[in-house]
């Protein structure tokens, strides 16, 4: 989107605003609710979508702080765009403590109104002048990467085999990059020390393929790039985290889907051909994992997903497969399989598994 | 020495304590010591225990170490009666019966006199003046007289002090002043049950026999029935062996009142201001009695006046037969053998509160007592039987019209002239009944205002009109306050403690008969009936002092809200301005408009 436009977008709010305001009335800034409540999904779509619930922010006594906020936040972020000139989240929070009794006392209040100037305007933040500070996700495997230089803006060609025993780190801004690759599929992988273990053992020349690591929840840079990637190099994406609630509702279900915090920006932060590899409540029976019992926050976690959460609502499978963790009380994680031996998870478990990717859970 | 002690000692003290609580029990006349000349039992006991243990040999010293308890149960103790040998002699029961008599109780009150409250130099001047007070407001309130009190400390050395008590009462009979004043356990108020603040007629004398013991000199009362009568001044002093006033003087004198009494002792004695002193035990004194006018004069002080608050005398207090519920054995027996009545059937429906001669025929049926049985001639057996078919019949609680309270009202006034606080709210609970004694409790509060902030509160405790200054932590009272939960008042408080707040507390009970834990009277004994009672009307007060905080809170809360539009509208302002490319003075204009679109919307 041109930056002139988003500027336009935000003079033409705060205009309103103002109006309102000389006519003698109360403004008012009207919101997507941000909430899984707001959200629902269809396969055919492929994330979860807003459905279209806005709450309206009048202002008021009570609401009166938060309003100024918004709208110095708005005001910020057109200098940004107007500058071309960024800031990062923590960034702007340091802005705001030049705000006098308006400022914010912690990040996470000045991140939520950020937030709601996204979901205000359906543009993300990137597109507003403010990048997250968070690490995009690793990646190691046959995978050549065309980026500029910064300096000369000659193309650059990064290959991802070339790390040794180290990876590549997804940039915060991935729109612009291009992809080469002969690889047969993208694996997509929860914690680090799994990563590592596949990388030292060159497990992506053994499968060929691309190995991903999210480092827990994936930020939205890590979903835009494996996004684009299986996009246009047409690869499947498989995805192997810990089983338990979180891995399945949390890292997973946001990855695939996107999230109802962020429901305004799924469109392009989601991975609808993402599947799920394991583990599996049923990896845990086949393979005898040693396990640890379901804490109470796990369960509710899990009760939570089959109530509200649209996209298990969706899938009878999912619905299976969740209440046969909660049957069993136990979760297991990746790295359980070492059990069998530190190398078993590359010799047998990912062989066994990627024989029928038609089983992968949706 | 051992054995006297468990013989005697309990004797006499069981005597004493029928006294106590007989409402009928006989005038507190006793037989005079038969050998007053001697020491008595007790002294005797103090005395003889060391140098008996002393003499001992190791064997016995031992013994007697290890199981002290042992020996006085079981063993003859060596007497020092017999201790002429290093090893003293056993005492036969005739030896022992020779040393066996009366004791007088005033002597006995002389070496106990912690139980009266004269246990400190401070305490006993604080005493001195309770015991007056409390005399002189019953007084005027039986005589329906308004109560002008005053009372004078004069300081004679630095522990020697002349302590005045004058009041507007009735005034006392010629002939009976010198027992009032002379006589332990003399009084009107012990033989009938009824609302007052002397019960059993100790205190008064107590405080001149405290007099006597530690100055040497008489006391001087004037006293004046009437404008037709010359006041009559009277010296005095107590036989402590007989128990019997001694008149030294005596003669009419002039006196400009025109009926009242007045009494002056000295003692030794320590004044001093604060917590529990008679400053602050004639502040409550006050507080309590708001239709009383009190003058004090103190050393070195300006005189303090309470001047009377309202002009309504309590209405007088209703004399009560007593209520079967409340009745024991010793009691009955004793009521029993003086009663006038033809026969038990008689004397129950006649000699106690709600028993109609059809509920008494019922007791005696449950207790299988013959009705024509003479009063006197019932057993022991008989009267236990009696006591037992009490609660096998279903019996009217006693009347309650005989208690006089304060009243919500007044109990506010009181406070608003104690201190100005915020909020004042007291509450009267309707009369009810504990072991067949009708009471009834009052409670109010001050909160807010000049009152300190992070302290535990004050607490007023009054039994009667009269307030309870010493063992606050004994009392039922205290307990109750603890027991309240003042947290969902809004009103901080530690777990097991009294609340801490800006806040005064008095509570008072009245009742004819109100249960102290002790003789001096400073403490209200545990039952459950009375402690549930004071609880609830402390939860009322708290109720509505709850209402009363959280209507400040929300002001608060309001006042906080129009201080946002302040502090956020010129933001709004500032941003408009940044996007927008406004003028200044176009953001004035917007901010000014905006401010007063939001104060109208909040009405306060």
């Amino acid at each position: 989107m041109a930056t002139s436009k988003v500027s336009g977008k935000i003079k033409n709010e705060a205009s309103r605003v103002r109006d309102a305001i000389v006519d003698g009335k109360k403004p008012a800034m009207k919101f997507p609710l941000r909430a899984l409540t707001n959200v629902k999904y269809q396969p055919k779509v492929g994330y979860l979508e807003m459905k279209g619930r806005m709450k309206e922010r009048t202002l008021t006594v009570n609401t009166v702080k938060t309003f100024a906020q918004t709208l110095r936040m708005m005001a910020l972020s057109k200098q940004l765009v107007d500058t071309d000139d960024i800031a990062t989240k923590r960034e702007a929070y340091y802005v705001s403590k030049n705000w006098d009794d308006a400022r914010f006392d912690e990040q996470p209040e000045s991140d939520t109104v950020m937030d709601d100037v996204e979901a205000l305007f359906g543009l993300n933040r990137e597109q507003l002048g403010f990048i997250p500070e968070e690490k995009g996700g690793e990646i190691a495997g046959k995978l050549i990467i065309l980026d500029k230089d910064r300096d000369t803006g000659k193309p650059l060609r990064i290959d991802c085999t070339k790390f040794g025993s180290g990876a590549y780190s997804i940039p915060t801004s991935v729109e612009s990059l291009e992809f080469e690759t002969d690889a047969k599929f993208l694996l997509v992988i929860e914690t680090a020390g799994m990563f590592q273990r596949l990388v030292k053992h060159n497990y992506w020349k053994t499968a060929n393929c691309i190995l991903i690591s999210m480092g827990g929840v994936p930020t939205r840079a890590c979903r835009r790039f494996i996004r684009r990637l299986s996009d246009e190099m047409k690869l499947p994406v498989y995805v192997f985290v810990d089983g338990d609630p979180y891995g399945i509702s949390n890292i997973y279900r946001t990855l695939k889907v996107g999230s109802g915090n962020a429901a305004h920006l799924n469109e392009f932060f989601c991975v609808p051909q993402a599947r799920f590899l394991g583990i599996t409540p049923q990896d845990i029976v086949h393979y005898k994992l040693p396990t640890h019992p379901l804490k109470d926050v796990d369960i509710k976690r899990a009760k939570d997903a089959l109530k509200t959460d649209p996209f298990f609502l969706h899938h009878k499978a999912w619905q299976d497969a969740i209440n046969q963790l909660v049957g069993m009380g136990v979760r297991a994680e990746q790295q359980a399989l070492a059990k069998h031996g530190l190398n078993y998870v590359i010799d047998t478990y990912l062989p066994e598994k990627l024989k029928h990717p038609e089983r992968f859970l949706p | 020495m051992a054995k006297s002690k468990q013989k005697k000692a309990p004797a006499g003290s069981r005597r004493a304590a029928r006294k106590e609580t007989s409402p009928r029990a006989k005038k507190g006349k006793r037989p005079p010591a038969r050998e007053p000349e001697t020491l008595s039992l007790f002294g005797e006991e103090t005395l003889a225990a060391a140098p008996a243990k002393k003499g001992a040999r190791p064997a016995e010293v031992a013994r007697s170490k290890k199981s002290a308890s042992v020996e006085e149960d079981d063993t003859p103790a060596p007497r020092a009666r017999g201790a002429r040998t290093e090893r003293g002699s056993y005492n036969d029961a005739e030896a022992i019966a020779s040393k066996q008599r009366d004791i007088s109780v005033s002597e006995f009150f002389a070496k106990n006199r912690h139980m009266l409250g004269f246990d400190s130099p401070t305490r006993a001047i604080l005493t001195a003046v309770k015991e007056a007070v409390d005399n002189s407001l019953d007084a005027c309130e039986e005589a329906g007289l308004p109560p002008d009190i005053k009372v004078e400390i004069h300081e004679l050395s630095e522990d020697r002090f002349k302590v005045v008590i004058e009041d507007s009462g009735p005034g006392i009979v010629k002939q009976q002043v010198p027992k009032i004043f002379g006589k332990l356990l003399y009084g009107s108020k012990f033989h009938e049950l009824r609302q007052s603040r002397g019960q059993q007629g100790i205190g008064i004398s107590a405080a001149v026999m405290y007099s006597q013991l530690t100055t040497g000199k008489p006391v001087r009362i004037t006293s004046r029935i009437g404008e037709k009568h010359k006041a009559h001044l009277y010296e005095l002093q107590i036989d402590t062996k007989k128990n019997a006033p001694v008149v030294l003087d005596d003669g009419a004198v002039e006196w400009n009142r025109p009926h009242g009494t007045r009494i002056e002792m000295e003692m030794e004695a320590i004044y001093q201001k604060g917590k529990r002193s008679v400053d602050q035990y004639l502040h409550q004194v006050a507080l309590a009695n708001p239709h009383a006018d009190i003058h004090f004069i103190a050393p070195r002080s300006e005189p303090i006046h309470y001047a009377r608050l309202s002009d309504q005398l309590p209405p007088p207090a209703i004399p009560i037969k007593p209520h079967p519920y409340g009745v024991e054995l010793g009691v009955l027996i004793d009521m029993l053998q003086t009663s006038r009545a033809r026969n038990v059937a008689g004397f129950l429906s006649g000699e106690f509160s709600r028993m109609s001669a059809k509920i008494a025929e019922e007791v005696l049926g449950f207790a299988k007592v013959p009705a024509s049985t003479k009063p006197e001639r019932v057993t022991r057996d008989q009267a236990e039987a009696i006591i037992k078919a009490f609660p096998k019949v279903k019996i009217m609680r006693p009347p309650t019209d005989c208690l006089s309270v304060v009243g919500e009202d007044l109990l506010v006034k009181s406070l608003q002239r104690e201190v100005k606080a915020n909020f004042y709210t007291a509450v009267t609970r309707p009369p009810t009944v504990y072991r067949g004694n009708p009471f009834q409790i009052e409670a109010a509060i001050a909160y807010g205002g000049d009152l300190a902030g992070d302290e535990i509160v004050s607490l007023y405790r009054f039994a009667n009109r009269a307030p309870l200054i010493y063992q606050q932590s004994a009392c039922a009272i205290t307990n109750a306050v603890m027991n309240t939960a003042w947290k969902s008042y809004g009103v901080d408080q530690s777990r097991g403690a009294l609340p801490t707040a800006p806040m005064i507390i008095m509570v008072q009970i009245a009742s004819v008969w109100v249960p102290f834990t002790s003789e001096s009277k400073e403490a209200v004994a545990h039952y459950d009936d009375i402690i549930k009672e004071i609880k609830l009307a402390l939860q009322e007060c708290g109720r509505r002092l709850g209402a009363f905080i959280r209507r400040g809170a929300r002001e608060r809360d309001e006042l906080k809200k129009r201080s946002y539009i302040e502090k956020y509208i010129p933001h709004i302002g500032i941003a408009l301005q940044e996007i927008l490319g406004i003028s200044e003075k176009e953001e004035e204009k917007i901010v000014a408009t905006l401010v007063d679109t939001l104060e109208r919307s909040r009405k306060l």
